[in-house]
């Protein structure tokens, strides 16, 4: 009898212990590129992460709607001329991280995130890097790297009085915690 | 005994059918959003807050300040000696704020009769799709000019409101794709004081205009305003004409420029509207085309990025 309470216990236990998947609670996307007349930067808070910590495989999506600028005209332009975000609504990141981490020990540990991001429609086969900190119930994700807008097809016309960088600098800030199924 | 059991049963099938769920589900599955359920309000019907003279259903952004500067130069048909016009021009410059999304406010002063106008434009439907759908944006337009000639510049009122000019304006817009936006105006505009006796004090009137974009970055737009009837008086008492104008909007990352010709020389409601013609406009047969340009600096003054990678 005892016996069996004890495996019941267990086997509650271990089903919690299955739960690997993480998901964003605070995230921020931004991203910068340095123009002469005014820098052009936005930000998104709305970022959908999830990552399965078992197997290091991370899906992130979101909106490009969702981007703030401090200029709400560049705002609008970068959404009707630039990202054409009535056609491409979402730029995605589907990736497996390389290293092998213990997501039980808190600590910091330097990883590559190996995936395609799809941009604008245009997808691109990337090793990003990141750094994973663990701590008690939470996982938090950096990630700084440059895109290109060549490769995604974004273009940059010839006509504009502010000179746009062709290479944006992007920077993640991501704060995980552990998956709840509603 | 039983009933430990199967409750041993059930505790140890749940975590392991969640598990191989979540396990086989792509996380990207997760992160979908049912977009039926989210309200996705058309962004950009027009380019700018005017489509050429007249006001489009845009407003200025919250808390964004617009400095406008706007010329038209005298008429093509002026020739050579006159540089086809451009030797002289009337201007108006402007301030003009947005205090939310939906509603703003501007200043500005023209050149022609030295007017102030004052006016304000609130956004009563936005074009949606989604959860909620609307066909058509709706804006509020209401203004007021002030002639400020004192009697040696040529203004000689009886009183203070005979310089007044009051304006109200329903503008509904629809963006049919993202090339093609089509708006229709309804205006009304009462003078308090007019200088022909023929001309009828309030005129209603109505705008149509619309842009058709080029090229990502450049639209074709054309605006006529036309004043049915014989409201500014018959064909051959007429001095004042329907205005009519044809512009591009170039985007140049940031800013709109507004390039146009037009046959009116004033660029608010009451001299579009009501003066065309006579010292302040003509017709297109005649040749008395303007040209011109709107031109935007637009200033955010409302709070900037937190923490935004420097």
């Amino acid at each position: 009898m005892k016996t069996i309470v004890t495996l019941f216990a267990l086997s509650l236990l271990a089903g919690r212990a299955t739960a690997q998947l993480f998901t964003a609670q605070t995230t921020e996307t931004s991203f910068f590129s340095k123009a002469p007349l005014e820098d052009i930067s936005a930000i998104n808070r709305k970022i959908g992460v999830v990552m399965n910590t078992s197997t290091g495989d991370i899906a992130v999506k979101m909106q490009m709607t969702d981007f703030s600028f401090p200029n709400k005209l560049m705002q609008e332009h970068f959404n009707e001329n630039y990202l054409e975000s009535d056609k491409y609504p979402t730029a995605t990141f589907r990736g497996k991280i390389q290293e092998l981490i213990d997501f039980t020990k808190p600590g910091s540990y330097p990883v590559t995130v190996k995936g395609t991001f799809d941009l604008h429609g245009v997808k691109k086969e990337r090793t990003l890097p990141g750094t994973v900190t663990v701590q008690a119930g939470k996982i938090a994700l950096t990630s700084e790297f440059t895109v290109a807008l060549a490769d995604h097809r974004i273009e940059i016309p010839k006509l504009v009085f502010q000179k746009i960088a062709e290479v944006i600098s992007v920077k993640n800030t991501w704060a995980l915690v552990p998956y709840q199924r509603q | 005994m039983k009933l430990l059991v199967s409750l041993l049963v059930v505790g140890l099938l749940i975590p392991a059918v969640s598990t191989q769920a979540l396990a086989q589900d792509d996380l990207m599955d997760l992160l979908n959003i049912d977009s039926s359920q989210v309200t996705r309000y058309t962004a950009a019907t027009f380019k700018a807050i005017r489509i050429i003279n007249g006001h489009s259903v845009e407003t200025t952004k919250a808390k964004h300040l617009d400095f406008v500067i706007s010329h038209r130069f005298d008429r093509l048909n002026k020739g050579p000696s006159e540089f086809f016009g451009l030797d002289y021009a009337t201007l108006r410059l402007g301030f003009e704020y947005g205090l939310n999304d939906r509603l703003m406010i501007g200043v500005g002063r023209s050149s022609i009769e030295k007017t102030y106008d004052f006016f304000g434009k609130a956004r009563l439907l936005r074009q949606s799709s989604g959860a909620r759908r609307t066909p058509l944006s709706v804006t509020a337009f209401g203004s007021l000019a002030i002639d400020s000639r004192t009697p040696t510049q040529g203004g000689e009122f009886r009183q203070t409101t005979d310089r007044y000019v009051y304006c109200g304006q329903l503008l509904i817009a629809r963006k049919f794709s993202d090339r093609l936006s089509l708006q229709i105006s309804p205006t009304v505009l009462h003078r308090n004081r007019i200088k022909e006796s023929f001309e009828q004090n309030t005129l209603v009137a109505v705008g149509v205009g619309g842009r058709f974009k080029l090229s990502k970055r450049i639209s074709l737009n054309a605006e006529y305003y036309f004043v049915p009837g014989e409201q500014l008086g018959t064909k051959n008492q007429r001095i004042h004409h329907d205005a009519l104008a044809v512009g591009f909007d170039i985007e140049t990352g940031g800013h709109v420029f507004q390039l146009h010709f037009t046959n009116s020389f004033g660029m608010i409601e009451k001299q579009f509207i009501g003066q065309t013609g006579d010292a302040y406009g003509g017709r297109w047969q005649n040749g008395d085309i303007h040209w011109g340009f709107n031109l935007a600096r637009t200033f955010n003054l409302g709070p900037r990025l937190g923490n935004a990678i420097r």
